[in-house]
């Protein structure tokens, strides 16, 4: 009890001052993480230089909570390469292999088709209705690295929101509380 | 400044960059290895060549495999997963990559291996063009780490050809 009456207490006797300057930090370290990852997405030359892997269907090789490292250079895409893509309609992108590639040489048409390591399919029952072939506007980066375990946290926080609200929730708190 | 928090924090923050370092410095010791794989592919036996209602081409057929794969592996290589891909043109795709068959690889000792398979994924082109066709079989790889950069990289075997009438 002593605690919350210390916390109210410390709460009173904020001055304004302090609280814009915790603030101004804050905002601080919002804009430099910005600044970090739009810098990324400039170097890589893709829009998710950094990606959670989300299902297990290319185990053993990448399993849940796995962290990838995409780049999108100018190289083609050619078969056995891992590639992140999102279908039209979806927002969550997709890692899995392309199996098979047909080029056209007078349209620069590509098609693609994906199937993840561990799934029994290829992965047409995941395009859309009607939609054989992925094409390279599709592709959102190709794999190149990655670190295992690292995106465990990102995965808990999107499955349960709590967790998000009630993290905010105490770095706020403790933003405002303390006194350096 | 002592308080359990700050040094909490600051103990978290240091194993962090040390683990960050370690995985990249685990990465680093792969580009030491210099891999020498082989690998022979056979057609045994055509199975069957049919033009489906369609009109693309299909073909089935039974590969001998035989691959040594061993020198990709290293300490830091948690698995290599090989392909086998025919490659060839058409007039009207300047390019076709068919993946036939793949394998996922966990040990060392099971990556010098010879399999008699059917092909696992069906051979289908966009059109009717694989009468008589010649085209490559090219082995792909891909080494995926415990952690860090991946390797990725094939070995081409030219000088196939389809049969020239269905059957």
């Amino acid at each position: 009890m002593g605690w919350v009456s210390d916390t109210v207490d410390s709460i009173k006797s904020i001055k304004v001052r302090e609280v814009l300057h915790q603030l101004i930090v804050l905002g601080m370290i919002v804009t430099t993480a910005l600044i970090i990852w739009k810098g990324l997405m400039c170097i890589t030359g893709t829009e998710s230089p950094v990606v959670v892997v989300l299902s297990g269907s290319m185990e053993p090789g990448f399993q849940r909570g796995d962290i990838l490292f995409l780049t999108m250079s100018k190289d083609p895409i050619r078969s056995g390469d891992i590639v992140v893509f999102n279908i039209d309609g979806r927002d969550i992108p997709i890692v899995h292999r392309v199996i098979k590639v047909h080029e056209r040489e007078d349209t620069e048409d590509k098609y693609y088709l994906t199937k993840g390591d561990n799934n029994p399919m290829d992965d047409r029952v995941l395009y859309n209705h009607g939609q054989n072939w992925l094409e390279k506007k599709h592709i959102m980066g190709r794999a190149v690295g990655f670190v295992p375990y690292a995106g465990w946290a990102t995965i808990i926080m999107s499955e349960k929101p709590i967790i998000k609200y009630v993290l905010v929730g105490a770095l706020g708190l403790l933003v405002l509380t303390t006194k350096e | 400044m002592h308080s359990f928090g700050y040094r909490a924090n600051a103990l978290f923050t240091f194993a962090v960059t040390i683990l960050g370092f370690m995985c990249a410095i685990a990465s680093f010791t792969d580009s030491f290895n210099s891999p020498s794989p082989s690998v022979q592919v056979q057609v045994l036996k055509v199975n069957w060549f049919q033009k489906q209602p369609n009109g693309n081409d299909e073909v089935s057929m039974t590969l001998n495999i035989s691959a040594d794969l061993q020198t990709l592996f290293t300490w830091n290589t948690k698995q290599v997963f090989v392909f086998l891909a025919a490659e060839y043109v058409t007039p009207k795709h300047v390019l076709n990559q068919i993946s036939l068959w793949d394998a996922i690889i966990q040990e060392k000792e099971h990556s010098k291996f010879t399999i008699t398979t059917s092909n696992k994924y069906r051979f289908i082109d966009q059109g009717s063009n694989l009468r008589g066709k010649e085209f490559n079989f090219t082995l792909h790889w891909h080494v995926m780490p415990k952690t860090g950069k991946m390797l990725a990289d094939k070995l081409v075997m030219p000088g196939y050809r389809l049969p020239a009438e269905y059957r």
